[in-house]
This record gives C-alpha cells, structure tokens and sequence, in this order.
C-alpha cells in the first residue's frame, strides 16, 4: 500500500507515463511543481471523443450582516440515456452508484439536500438554491414504474447507505404526493404527480460522515480543484450548511443529457470566526487556499459579487482580476469579479490563490428588502390543542403575485381544517386552489396545497387550529420530551423581476444562474422554506412502570403480609437463654449428676 | 542460560578458557540459528491464522451530551482499526449520538480524545452506518446474524464469512448481566451468547474478539458458549468502569479510562507489529484503571500468546508477489454507441412551467376510482330501510317502485 501512494499524484490520473515515480523524500513543493509541470502538457477542455463534462465555481457574496455566502456549484453533464435497454458500463466522470441508482429505480429526477441550519432571508437575502432544515428528498420516477410505493422505499434505502443517513426512516408517515408543487426541473412532458414523491426529514443531523461520501462523488474528489477547500472542521463552524445532489435530464436538443449537479452553500458567521475587523478571505473561511483547478473539469472559476463595489469604495478586492461578468441572477442583474482557475496566471507566483477581500468603509444602506418571505410559528398553551400560524411577506411595493404554499403535517398533530383561515391585510383571503389530504393514524400524513394570490406590500397569514394525539408508548423515541418536529412549509412563486430574465436556456450561462429554468423574462422562480416547528406532545412519565411496580409489591409485602402473620402465626413460650458462667456450670453439674440451674 | 551452565562447571583454569572460546562461538552462532527458527516461525504464522479478511462492528449506545466520552470511546477504536487497515466497507459503525455536530459542541465537527484538544478521533473521512435513533437492540442483533430486510444497503450490512476475523466493540452504561442502549432498552448478556450462537452455526465468523467498556463489563461474556471467542472488558462484576479526564472547555469527560489506555496501547501498533494478545490483557492494569479488567480465553482454541493484534485490529492481507511478467488482452477498445439516434424524438423536450397558475386552478380532482359501497354502508342503509319498513308498513315500498 505504501509503494502506490508514490507512484500516484494525489490521484489525479495524469496522461504522462515517462516520468519516474517521485520518491517518498520528495519535497511537497516539487510535486506541487511536477503536476503543474504535466498540467501544462495536458490540453483544456477534454477531448471531443468523450461525452460527459464537467465543470465547477464557487460564488463569493457578501452580505450586509457581515457575514459572507459561498456556494459551491460542480455539474456534470452526460450525453447518455440510463433507461434504454442496454445497461451503461463505461462511467467516466459521473459517479457510478448514482447511476447505478437512476436506471434500476427508473428515476426521472433526484433532488436531495442535507442542511443543517436555517436560512435567515431578512438578514441574508434570497440563496441561489433554497433548501430546508434536515433532510429533504423529492423524486420523480419515470411512467414507466409500476408501483411508485415500492422503488421509493428501496431507493431511500439504497440512498441512506450512499450518504451514510438515515434516511430508511422515510416510509408512509412523511411521504407526500403534492398534486401541484415541486414540478420537474428537468426536461419533459409528463406531469402525472403519480409519479412524484416528496419526504423531509426535520431531525435529520448533517455531519462529516453526510459530507465525506458526498465528496467522493465529485470527480476530483477532494484532492483537486474547488473541492480542497472543503474541510469539515470549518464548513460545520457556520450558521448555515447546505449541501445538496440534483439529478436531471436536460436538453442538449438532439439527445437526452443528464446533469448531476452537487451544490454545497455555506454562510460563515463574522464573530464566531474570531477578529473584530470586517475582513474575509479564502484561508479565513475554509484555513485552506486554491493552488489547481480540477485537471478534469472543463471550466473552473471563483466568483466574487462586487455589485455593492462598483468603484472599489466598499471593500477592497485582492488579488485585482481583470474579469469582469455580468449575470441575472435572483431577478436582478449581478457584477462579479471572475477568476479562472483554468488559467495559470490567476495562480501568480506563490502558485495559491488566496481571495481577500478587505472593508475599507463601514457599511451603509440598508439591504434591499427581500420580495418574498415566509415564517411559522406554533400558538396556543398546554399539551391538548395548538394552532399553526403560517405568514407569508409580499414585499413588493405595486406588484400581486401568485404563491403556491405546500404543507406536511404529521398525523399525530390532528388538524381541524374547517379552523383554516387565510387572511391578508385584514381581509379574508380566499385560495384559488386548495388540495388537503386527511392524515391516517400512522398510515399517512396531513397534506395541504393551496394557491394564494398575495396582495401587494401585505402580509398573509394562514392559521389552522390542530389537537395533539397521545402515542402508543412504544411509538415514543428515546428522548421524547425534547419534542417532535414538524416539516417546513414550501412555498413556490413566480416573483417578478426587477431586470429582464434571459429565457434562451441553451446559452451557457453560469451554473449558479441556470438552475431554475425560466420561461417569461417578467418573473421568476423561487422557492422558500420556512422554519420547521417544534411541538411537544404529551408525554407518559416513562419511570412510571418501574414506580408502579415497586409500590404495588411494598402494599402487597405490608398488608398480605401482616394479614397472613396475624392468621398463621402461633406463640411459644421459649427459655431466656442463660449466661455463659451458668452454661458451664450446668455442664457440670450433669456430669455429677446433680439437678440443673435454672 | 549456557554461559551460566559453563561458568559453574569451570573448575580447571585451562578447561575454562577453551571453554570461554566456545561459549564465545556458540553465542556468535546462536543469532543465526535463532534467525532462521525465527523465519520459520514466521512463516509458520504467516499461515497460521486462518483467516482471510477482518471485520470490525463497533457500537455506542448512549444517548445525550454528556455521554460524549462513550462516543470519543468507539471514534478512537475506529480510527486505530482504520490505520491498521480495515476499510470502511469491512466496518459497521453505530453511533447513538451525533456529538460531533452536536450545538453544544464548541469546536464542531470534532471529537476529542484527550485534553486540550490534542487528538481529534472524529476525522475528516468518517463513514457512520447507524446513527441516531437507528441504534437499537434490534438493528445490532440483526447485523450481527444477518437478518437485515432486503432493502439495507451494503455499507449496513456486516457481510462476514467463515473465514472472518470479527471485532466487537461496545460501550455505554452497563449493569451485571445488560448493556443499556439509548436510555430505553437493554440487551441482556444471554441475548448477547444466543446472537454469538447463532453467528457461529450460521458460519458468520472464524474468530470473534469482543471488548466491552462498560461498568461490570465482565457480566456480559460470562455466558458466551460458542468457540473461538476471545473476551475483554474493562471492570468486574460489582465494579464500576471509570472516565478519564475531563475538558474544561468542552465540558464533559472525554474518554474513558480503559479505552483511553487501549488507544494509547494502539498508537503504538503499526501493520506489521508482533504485539500479541497477551500484552493486549495487560493494558490498564488496577493502577490505572481503578477497576480491573477482565479477560475471557478458554473459548478461544489457539493460545493468546500467538494470536497477533493485527489479527482482529488490522487487515492484514497475505500478498505474494510475483516477479513474472504477465501479457494483458488487447486493451478494451471503447464501443461507440451503434444505436440509431433516436430521431423519432419528434416532440421537442422543452423545461416545464415551475407553477402554471391556471393549469392549477382547472385542475380536476383525481378521478378516485370508484368502489363499490363496502359492508358498513350497505349494512347502515339496510338497517335504516328495514326500520322505516317496520314502522310504516310494507305498502310505502310502491314509493319506490
């Protein structure tokens, strides 16, 4: 095992076969310079034979907390088709257990995400990817399955092994089959929501052992490119970890072509990573700089958002790039400062690139209220009934839009759907669309789709009333007085944009901008969570058993106890036992034969 | 011992001296002698063992914050049994708790083993199989027999032979005779020898060493029956397992002591270390541990002495190397994709519309599939039919009629 790991570079597979294998004593700066050396012989982009790419940015964004947003977007795309016939063997850059999973299970598409944390939109803004709390999983099978039920159980398992969760606690009691929500992003036809499951996972951990199999999926893995820049000991010191696999088809307008798509968005906190001063850099965020892009990628930039910084008077941005791009992203047009790893010069002489970014004056002006904005809350007292209060923001000063709100509700929280109210400025708020599926008793869970048009600048609330069920008491988990969790809500909408949307789909674009596809330049799509709740349920006093035991065998030991004694119980007169002097002297007297001592 | 012989017999000065040179000699001989019995003996341990491939389960069966040293307890078994060579795939790793990522933990993503912070057990490459609420009585009894559902992945699976060396780690709160899991149920040590039992008929496990950090740790082998087992725990009966230390700024125990002093046993152990089990019983003598730890070997058939560390914590793998050339088959010539593009695609695959606001609102309900009226309706509109017909005569049905 020691002889390989000379002989590969950081298993990275190189195209040169002349070179002698560095020994064991080679400095780390020569074999930094020797792959340097073979990447320059090595020509971008791959060659044309192959048909899969792949390519990877990571965006940099302030944001007007002081904190600092940096997502990861790698893609790769492949010109095949896993469900015809013949099975696919040859995998190249895309991972082999996922596409091992697409063509038994028949997947159509695959979202996954594992987020620990929750995105605070009023402070932060609107991510590029949303995802809520915990684990949530929503798949669209091909029409070709037979029973959905059945491949979406296997597939939870196959995938709770992939990514080492537990996601085999997904069954019938948090699987939903939204009849309107969470259409495809991929491309298609069919919409037979038959074929769509939808789960989430609110109490699901995200740790080192979710991101260590994911890293494995990239390419590169975690020894080149982007991905060295993922340690866990920093990207879990934040206020909020996402990282998510998306799987589509998308179109390449000849043939079917599949994405995978693995987005990691991260949001580093300005006082718990220490310094007072506002200043962010690749080292202070991630302790680690970039020194190559992946030799696999065909595309490998950084962006910087410098929208805010126009003329350099915010922060100071270093080292300066001459890059500049301009992207619509969110509904408004975006400036970045772009720097292509692809491209020797970016690394400069110290052979690292290392982003600073430095304030110069203190931040001024408020952030630029986000259109849309969702919170829920549990009202009410005691452990019998409760009420969810759900309340969505339009925050847009003339413009009404529509917003689809989609929610779980376990079947241990009975909903009273005939208390649902939705108000908006006061006014009742009739939904032009609503879908509720009843809960049964550990079968399934409360759904609840309704499509609401929100007026401009208000406020709207929904509110339904539900009462808590008692659980058998084996149902309860080991640490039941912490609570249970209830999903978040989903709420998708067409937000109008403040700049015209590109609708041209085919046009490379950057990849943080091109995932919601988008049909009208007016508006665009968004989706957003809101927080997941916490409720407690009534909980039996579970040292009741032992306590019941131990005072039921006290009353039995005392009172049958006394009763039989007193009933049995003969008396005997009994000699007082003598001294010892009168023992030994009635010991002798029997051998003389002389009458005993009393 | 042959030098001794020769100095109590050396009586005559001119006898000792030629004597002294042969002493000399056979001294100088007895390395050599003693190095090939040495190669012999190697050899004859290199296929002694019988064993080809090693597993390891490790379990942690508490629950809560202040539980953490049992988690820093199995991290560090896996990360020895990691560097020794078991990989990932041959290690099933149950962990009641996420401490790691645990918000009460400061430095997150870690797991420390000792004081300040020296030695983080947790890692950068982690893979944990059962974790959270997974960890049941039920799952680790099911993994260690195999009787998993269809559906378990293979990472859940401990896929052991019979020519597989097992390692079992477990650790928590304990009693004599049961190990609780999760602060709800308990295994009990005959559940535990019935598990062993049918592992053994089934052919699941060559040898099995089975360690238990727990307090009276020793109650749960006392009733192992099958062969080849090898058992330590870290207290007897009627004692207490004890922790280690803790960390000011984390704020509870880190580690406990036996575990603590098997790591620092393990650090030194390296893949082809000759370390064998008996140095493995010596570790955390009373002084240390301030329980006693107890061993298990009459089930076990070789003798302790021979049996190497590597041999439960390792992979060993038993390679020949060959210095023949070998003539590989025409490299595989990649085969183009023959199948016709699929023009009949005629229909243009084009993005759906993420929320077709009037497609939604006509949306007709799904068409449920209409059933028949089962028992409890026909039997409700019978009863009520049959009362009216009761209270108002049989000639109203001509109403109906």
């Amino acid at each position: 095992m020691n002889v390989a790991e000379t002989v590969f570079i950081d298993n990275v597979p190189t195209t040169e076969t002349d070179a002698s294998p560095p020994s064991v004593t080679e400095q780390k700066a020569d074999e930094a310079d020797h792959v340097l050396d073979t990447m320059q012989t090595q020509d971008f982009p791959p060659p044309s034979t192959a048909k899969d790419q792949f390519q990877e940015e990571l965006v940099i964004k302030p944001l007007h907390s002081g904190d600092i947003y940096a997502s990861f977007q790698f893609r790769t795309q492949w010109d095949t088709d896993f469900l015809l016939g013949s099975k696919v063997s040859h995998y190249r850059l895309f991972p082999k257990s996922l596409g091992q999973v697409i063509s038994k299970f028949s997947v159509r598409e695959l979202h996954i995400s594992f987020t620990q944390g929750y995105w605070r939109t009023m402070q932060w803004g609107q991510p590029f990817l949303p995802s809520p709390p915990g684990a949530e999983l929503w798949v669209w099978f091909q029409d070709t399955v037979t029973d959905v039920d059945l491949a979406w159980k296997e597939l939870t398992n196959v995938l709770s092994g992939i990514f080492c969760a537990s996601l085999n606690f997904i069954d019938s009691t948090n699987t939903v089959q939204p009849s309107a929500s969470f259409k495809p992003l991929g491309v298609g036809n069919v919409t037979d929501q038959r074929f769509l499951r939808y789960a989430v996972l609110p109490r699901e951990i995200v740790c080192t052992e979710n991101l260590t199999p994911w890293k494995k999926l990239l390419p590169c893995g975690s020894k080149a490119g982007l991905a060295v820049l993922m340690k866990s000991e920093k990207l879990f010191h934040s206020s909020f970890h996402s990282q998510a696999l998306h799987i589509r088809p998308v179109c390449k307008c000849k043939s079917t072509s599949w994405e995978l798509r693995q987005t990691l968005n991260v949001v580093f906190d300005l006082h718990t990573s220490g310094q007072g001063k506002r200043e962010w850099s690749l080292f202070k965020m991630f302790s680690r700089t970039l020194t190559e892009a992946c030799p696999l990628a065909s595309s490998s930039k950084v962006y910087v958002d410098i929208t805010d910084n126009p003329q350099g008077e915010l922060f100071e941005l270093s080292p300066a790039t001459p890059l500049v791009s301009q992207a619509v992203v969110l509904g408004d047009g975006r400036t970045y400062s772009v720097y292509d790893l692809t491209d020797h010069a970016t690394f400069g002489q110290t052979h690292s690139l290392n982003v600073l970014l430095r304030w110069r004056a203190a931040e001024s002006g408020e952030m630029l209220r986000p259109l849309l904005h969702g919170e829920r809350y549990v009202a009410g007292y005691g452990l019998q009934t409760g009420e969810i209060h759900t309340l969505v923001y339009n925050n847009h000063p003339y413009r009404a839009f529509p917003v689809l709100l989609l929610d779980t509700v376990p079947w241990y929280l009975r909903l009273y759907i005939h208390t649902l109210t939705v108000t908006s400025k006061g006014r009742d708020n009739k939904p032009s669309y609503i879908h509720y599926q009843p809960s049964k008793d550990r079968l399934q869970p409360h759904l609840l789709e309704m499509l609401i048009q929100l007026p401009p600048n208000s406020v709207t609330e929904v509110t339904v009333q539900f009462e808590r069920a008692l659980l058998k008491w084996t149902e309860y988990t080991p640490d039941p007085n912490h609570g249970f969790y209830v999903g978040s809500s989903v709420i998708s909408a067409l937000v109008p944009s403040v700049v015209a949307m590109d609708t041209n789909n085919t046009q490379e674009r950057p990849l943080f901008s091109s995932f919601f596809p988008c049909k009208e330049e007016s508006t665009y799509f968004m989706r957003i969570y809101t927080e997941p709740l916490l409720v407690n349920l009534p909980t039996p006093d579970f040292s009741m058993p032992y306590n019941v035991i131990c005072l039921t065998c006290t009353v039995v030991a005392v009172g049958y106890g006394s009763l039989y004694n007193l009933l049995t119980r003969t008396f005997q007169v009994e000699e007082p036992s003598q001294g010892l002097a009168k023992r030994l002297a009635n010991i002798i007297r029997r051998l003389r034969g002389v009458p005993l001592l009393t | 011992m042959g030098t001794a012989g020769v100095s109590a017999s050396c009586i005559n000065m001119a006898s000792c001296s030629s004597l002294k040179i042969l002493t000399l000699l056979s001294l100088f001989l007895s390395p050599t002698i003693v190095e090939t019995n040495n190669i012999e003996a190697k050899a004859g341990q290199f296929f002694s063992s019988g064993h080809t491939n090693n597993w390891a389960v490790l379990v942690c069966t508490s629950r809560f914050w202040f539980n953490y040293r049992h988690v820093a307890n199995t991290l560090s078994v896996y990360r020895s049994v990691k560097r020794l060579g078991i990989p990932d795939s041959h290690i099933v790793l149950m962990l009641a708790d996420d401490m790691a990522c645990n918000h009460r933990n400061p430095k997150p993503a870690t797991v420390f083993s000792h004081k300040n912070m020296e030695l983080n057990v947790y890692g950068d490459d982690v893979e944990v199989d059962y974790r959270g609420y997974e960890v049941t009585v039920e799952n680790f009894l099911r993994v260690l027999t195999g009787r998993l559902p269809p559906s378990t992945p293979r990472s859940k699976r401990l896929l052991s032979d019979d020519r597989s060396n097992i390692l079992i780690y477990l650790t928590g709160h304990g009693g004599n005779g049961f190990l609780k899991f999760q602060d709800s149920e308990e295994i009990s040590n005959v559940e535990l020898a019935d598990a062993f039992e049918q592992m053994w008929t089934k052919r699941r496990y060559n040898e099995l060493l089975f360690i238990i950090d727990t307090c009276q740790g020793a109650s749960m082998y006392e009733r192992f029956y099958s062969p080849n087992i090898m058992a330590l725990a870290s207290s007897q009966v009627g004692e207490d397992s004890l922790s280690h230390q803790p960390d000011l700024a984390i704020g509870v125990h880190l580690m406990d002591r036996y575990t603590f002093y098997l790591l620092e046993f393990l650090e030194d152990i390296h893949p082809s270390s000759t370390t064998n089990m008996k140095d493995l019983f010596k570790v955390c003598p009373k002084s240390q541990c301030v329980s006693t730890p107890g061993h298990r070997t009459d089930l076990f058939l070789r003798d302790p002495g021979s049996v190497l560390i590597t041999d439960f914590f390792g992979s060993v793998r038993k390679v020949e190397i060959t210095t023949d050339t070998i003539n590989l088959t025409a490299p595989m010539v990649h085969l183009e994709d023959t199948r016709p593009v699929r023009e009949l695609r005629t229909e243009i695959q084009t993005y759906m519309d993420q929320l077709p606001v009037a497609e939604i609102i006509h949306q007709k309900p799904k068409q449920k599939d209409w059933h028949p009226p089962d028992g409890f309706i026909l039997g409700l509109w019978t009863l009520i039919l049959l009362v009216f017909f009761k209270t108002y005569g049989i000639k109203h049905l001509k109403h109906i009629f």
